[in-house]
């Protein structure tokens, strides 16, 4: 079996698939630099990231596939599931082999997983612009914490530009530990040392807006009083608002 | 900005209590770009911030500016002989309560109602001076739901509909009659003449901006309204054809169907409910999307000999069973248009039938994995493959049978297994 080895970047995987068309064999397996190799590994390719070669597939790509379908893969790789590097791998042989386009055949089981896996993150970005919760610093730079399931961070950030261009914002996720910054003008990427300042996502209370409590209380008495008792339907808030995205929410702490 | 106290809760908590009861929500329909020294943006497609207890989705600041009426509605809870905490926002109030709730993403606008206080004109003035100040002063681009008094004049109206997004009057019943016995002070001609306004101001602007690209737009996300279900003897017959013929009419997006809550339980004109009617609604929202995704006519949905929509199995399955010489439907062959009527294939999954079936013929296994429910489709349509018993091999009795069986059996444990019966 043929196995590739690669840096597990973006960029490495499309130089993955320039390497193979040029060696004319494809690998049956992609593992990472600190993987171990498996057993039954016949030969061990090693890829080395090349910005031009990733370069070539990428716009290679954009003359075979509608936008839509290239933002697709690049949904797919920031879905960080397992097996995704593979998927985009195949999905991008398949393109490249036919003369035909295969974006619309759904019954073939690597472009259906591709729009699938896509959709999943599509509907966490979206539950992310819906669930970003800013708290006021004193400041005035409005801080929120996420931490999604899929590395989406990158594709809200435009959202919250246009709607706060007025605010300075942060949004950061606690799970990579990284997050964006809004200074007014740019957007910019930013990594705290500890999470001393927010510890479990909530602003030290020193350090926030002097009517941001009360804010705060507004809305978790509003949402309170929002519910009607005859209509309590646990199952659906569930699936709606799943535990996992539950604990940055203002209205949901205590 | 003006200072906050704490009694801006209380009167928070009553007037969010006394809004709930109307379902609509949406914040979709129109964009509306962020503006230099403005706030905010209007998305496009609806945003829900969060999900109450009972499942419903918040999107706006759903808010009255008083919950004091003049009107005795039976089914209202704000209705002027209930003893109830009352509470008064003043506009400055609510416009801060909107804009700091907004910038922290709380909220995707504002959905404004209130009770009749003096007149209905005076209680409209007042609901536009707070969208005024919000669009005019804040120069807020966030999303607003306005609600018309019933019987407001077409002037204020007509200044509503310059800053809102979207405006409803509320049927709430669909008979007159019985909308006259519940509530005295209202009648048809009072809802429907607001509508009228809305309508007639949202097609003098789209012929303004054919001519000229910026002049003004008015209520761009259409009007919604809603019908209380299970209150009085409307049958599902007469509801849906009541929402047939709104949706007939040009500006109307959204009708919505409230189950009847007992809030009032005391009033003797009120049907005694152990629990709102929630089955009934869902058949009524599904019946609803038939109308407006699945290209069905609402007289095939509800007749004169099936008045009331099956509470046992969706609408379209249950037409799906009244009319079997209308299946089996051949997926690799059908039209579009036959394919979105086979039960368990949404318009998703119908497109995607469509565009994939040009590459290789399909099979049940494909379907599957493209999300199509099979247990309800693989009556009702033939693949590249041997089928299944469809619909008219067997009888549409049967495939009822099977369908509505197995609900069952998830409820109850098997007890015609035999057990093992250890002697104590």
């Amino acid at each position: 079996m043929l196995v590739f080895r690669y840096d597990k970047s973006f960029d490495g995987l499309l130089t993955a698939v320039f390497d193979a068309f040029n060696r004319k064999s494809f690998p049956e397996m992609l593992i990472g630099m600190n993987d171990i190799e498996p057993l039954f590994a016949t030969e061990i390719f090693d890829v080395m990231t090349d910005d031009e070669k990733s370069k070539r597939v990428w716009s290679g790509l954009k003359k075979k596939l509608m936008s839509v379908s290239q933002n697709m893969l690049a949904y797919v790789w920031l879905s960080e599931e397992e097996g995704s590097d593979m998927l985009i791998f195949r999905y991008v042989k398949k393109v490249f082999e036919n003369e035909q386009s295969v974006e619309m055949n759904f019954a073939d089981d690597d472009v259906l997983g591709v729009r699938n896996t896509a959709k999943r993150v599509n509907t966490e970005k979206h539950r992310m612009i819906e669930f970003v919760r800013f708290q006021k610093a004193a400041d005035n730079l409005y801080f929120a914490a996420i931490s999604p399931d899929t590395n989406c961070l990158a594709l809200i950030t435009s959202h919250f530009r246009s709607r706060f261009a007025d605010q300075q914002w942060i949004i950061f996720d606690t799970k990579r530990s990284y997050g964006f910054h809004y200074n007014l003008k740019t957007i910019s990427e930013v990594t705290f040392e500890n999470d001393i300042l927010f510890k479990d996502g909530r602003l030290d209370e020193k350090l926030m807006a002097e009517d941001e409590k009360i804010f705060q209380n507004m809305w978790k008495a509003y949402y309170k009083s929002l519910t009607i008792k005859e209509r309590i339907n646990p199952k659906l808030q569930r699936q709606h608002l799943p535990q996992r995205y539950r604990k940055y929410l203002t209205e949901l702490q205590d | 900005m003006y200072p906050v106290k704490e009694e801006v809760i209380d009167k928070l908590k009553i007037l969010a209590e006394s809004a709930k009861y109307d379902v609509s929500c949406a914040s979709s329909g129109t964009t509306r770009k962020s503006t230099p020294g403005g706030i905010g943006n209007t998305a496009g497609w609806g945003i829900c911030h969060s999900f109450t207890e009972d499942g419903r989705c918040v999107s706006l600041l759903k808010i009255m500016l008083t919950n004091h009426c003049i009107y005795d509605c039976a089914y209202c809870i704000n209705r002027r002989s209930n003893d109830l905490p009352r509470a008064t926002f003043s506009v400055s109030e609510l416009v801060e309560l909107t804009i700091e709730f907004y910038r922290r993403n709380y909220i995707e606008g504002l959905f404004l109602s209130s009770g009749v206080v003096r007149n209905p004109d005076y209680t409209m003035e007042r609901l536009v001076a707070v969208v005024r100040d919000l669009r005019n002063i804040h120069r807020f681009n966030g999303y607003i739901h306005l609600k018309t008094i019933p019987g407001a004049s077409e002037h204020l109206v007509q200044q509503a509909g310059m800053y809102a997004d979207r405006m409803s009057v509320n049927i709430e019943i669909s008979n007159e009659e019985n909308l006259k016995m519940l509530a005295p002070e209202k009648d048809h001609a009072s809802v429907f003449k607001p509508m009228q306004f809305i309508q007639q101001g949202v097609l003098q602007s789209r012929e303004e901006r054919n001519k000229y690209k910026y002049a003004p737009r008015f209520v761009p996300a259409g009007q919604s309204t809603q019908m209380i279900v299970g209150a009085t003897s409307e049958t599902d017959k007469d509801i849906l054809f009541t929402s047939a013929s709104l949706y007939g009419r040009p500006s109307m997006k959204r009708v919505y169907y409230s189950g009847y809550i007992p809030v009032n339980s005391y009033d003797s004109r009120l049907p005694a409910l152990k629990q709102p009617p929630l089955v009934r609604e869902n058949r009524l929202y599904q019946a609803d999307w038939l109308m407006r995704f699945y290209e069905f006519g609402v007289d095939e949905i509800v007749d004169d000999k099936f008045p009331m929509l099956d509470q046992e199995v969706d609408p379209k399955l249950a037409w799906a069973l009244r009319h079997p010489e209308n299946f089996p439907v051949d997926i690799n062959k059908a039209d579009y248009h036959d394919i979105l009527r086979v039960p368990g294939i949404g318009v998703k999954s119908a497109k995607l039938i469509v565009v994939s079936r040009r590459f290789a013929r399909l099979r049940t296994t494909d379907l599957k994995k493209m999300g199509i429910v099979l247990k309800k489709a693989q009556y009702f349509i033939t693949c590249n493959e041997l089928s299944a018993a469809n619909v008219n091999e067997t009888s549409p009795t049967y495939v009822r049978s099977l369908l509505t069986q197995s609900k069952v059996n998830k409820k109850q444990p098997h007890t015609s297994q035999t057990t093992l019966i250890f002697p104590e």
